[in-house]
């Protein structure tokens, strides 16, 4: 059983998003997606002031299984990354919600963050699959 | 349906995550692979490899089977459990299986072939059996499970756990076994680390495991054994070579032996007619990155391939092995087409870590 907050939205590619109190958007990856993964050993984070699109792929997440690509929840600019996950790649495993951020979003449409996942749509979708 | 080990329900009883390997059920870890990987470097971890086959050779046309069936020459083997390591070839010189053999007797022998080929190689020898008229009869141990305990402290918590087995085996020299009792221990492993690799009747499995467990040594899966394997530079089959390859192309002419001109063996003059055109190195990624199989590689002297790639938990980065263009060496600089970018990465031999050491 994966662990899935509440407060947060989420993606069907399993990223989940917290918007901060200033606006901003932290994003990274489920619990359910790290154990799907198993071991993180590697991550391509984007530069700090790229622009993307609602589902552009951004960033890449390697494990010992695999590389997986990450996309972005919505439209925005990149404006920091978590550079710890450099020398610790495996806190994704340990703390996906926290330590495990993988960079903030200064969104460009706030309604875009409505198309996300409310927790329980999130759930579902993972026993879906 | 996926086949079960006699450990299977141990596995699943433990959390392994289990995944189908070769038509078998098998843990893939138990939690984390790289944790498994340094309790094999470090001190003692154990894998469930009954998916692999044993197999008894016996009669007085067994010795000159064996010549007439592998590359490696059998012959060369005198002391009683004395084991080598060698690959069974087709006509056209190509790599039906990797194995190992073990000399009992001149009328006696143990064979080790791997799970996915297991029934390929059986199909082959009886075939080979019946067509030379050889005195020997080839009989399948699937009564048998295969447990390989590995690491620095392997032999050590093999003998505390099971009583009475130090003195049948403390004297082995590495690629040798013994018998004790039901068990056949074998100073043997595909980690670069010593240990054994221990046979035993099916019944006996659990109880094995489990006393293994209580004498520290940590269950281990098979993401932690490609790890380990490609760190010490190990051919993986399916990976590494195939039916469509020579040993020459594929690192492994050190295992063909051609020394005695009067033995045959199928696939020797395909062999004798080709001689090697590609090299097997290896590769440390120097850029961030992950090499993983069939990424293109450029080299000044040729395009080439990696054929297995891991990030390698105990250098803590990315290496690989490498079908190469011949010319390339050690020390060389070459791209590798990592998801459309070319990474650089610098060539080494193909052993990367031997006993918890690093090699590069």
């Amino acid at each position: 059983m994966s662990n899935t907050p509440a407060e947060l939205r989420y993606t069907e590619s399993h990223e989940w998003v917290r918007t901060e109190a200033d606006g901003t958007l932290t994003v990274g990856i489920t619990d359910h997606a790290q154990q799907a993964l198993d071991d993180v050993v590697f991550l391509e984070l984007p530069e700090a002031g790229r622009v993307v699109d609602a589902k552009e792929s951004i960033a890449v997440i390697e494990s010992v299984k695999a590389a997986s690509d990450i996309y972005s929840p919505v439209g925005g600019e990149v404006i920091e990354i978590n550079r710890q996950l450099e020398d610790d790649p495996e806190t994704v495993n340990s703390d996906p919600y926290n330590d495990g951020w993988f960079f903030k979003l200064q969104p460009s449409d706030p309604a875009e963050l409505d198309a996300l996942l409310s927790a329980g749509d999130y759930q579902q979708l993972c026993e879906e699959e | 349906m996926p086949q079960h080990t006699p450990l299977h329900a141990t596995h699943v009883a433990a959390g392994a995550r289990m995944v189908d390997f070769a038509g078998w059920d098998m843990p893939v870890n138990y939690g984390s692979q790289i944790e498994e990987h340094h309790a094999v470097r470090r001190d003692a971890g154990m894998f469930d490899v009954s998916h692999m086959l044993a197999l008894d050779l016996a009669g007085a046309g067994s010795k000159s089977f064996l010549r007439g069936l592998i590359a490696n020459d059998v012959a060369k083997l005198v002391e009683p459990g004395k084991a080598l390591y060698a690959c069974m070839l087709n006509p056209d010189g190509g790599v039906i299986d990797d194995l190992i053999v073990y000399y009992l007797s001149d009328t006696a022998w143990r064979i080790v072939v791997n799970a996915g080929t297991a029934d390929k190689d059986v199909a082959w020898m009886q075939g080979r059996l019946a067509e030379g008229g050889f005195d020997a009869t080839l009989t399948v141990r699937r009564d048998l499970a295969m447990i390989a305990v590995q690491g620095p402290n392997a032999r050590s918590k093999t003998w505390a756990a099971l009583p009475g087995s130090e003195a049948a085996s403390a004297a082995l020299k590495p690629f040798q076994a013994a018998t004790w009792g039901d068990f056949f221990i074998a100073r043997t492993g595909y980690t670069g680390e010593d240990g054994f690799e221990l046979t035993l009747p099916v019944d006996q499995a659990a109880a094995t495991w489990s006393a293994l467990a209580a004498a520290g040594v940590k269950p281990c899966g098979l993401g932690a054994r490609d790890t380990l394997r490609l760190e010490a530079g190990m051919a993986l089959y399916g990976n590494d070579m195939d039916e469509s390859i020579s040993p020459l192309d594929a690192g492994l002419a050190w295992t063909v032996d051609f020394s005695d001109t009067a033995r045959d063996f199928v696939g020797k003059a395909a062999l004798l007619a080709k001689p090697a055109s590609r090299q097997v190195l290896g590769l440390v990624l120097e850029d961030k990155g992950v090499l993983r199989a069939h990424q293109a590689v450029f080299t000044a002297q040729g395009e080439g391939e990696t054929t297995s790639g891991t990030f390698s938990p105990t250098l803590e980065k990315a290496i690989a092995m490498a079908r190469l263009p011949l010319g390339v060496a050690p020390g060389d600089s070459v791209e590798v087409d990592i998801r459309g970018k070319r990474l650089k990465a610098r060539v080494v031999k193909a052993s990367f870590v031997r006993k918890g050491q690093a090699l590069i």
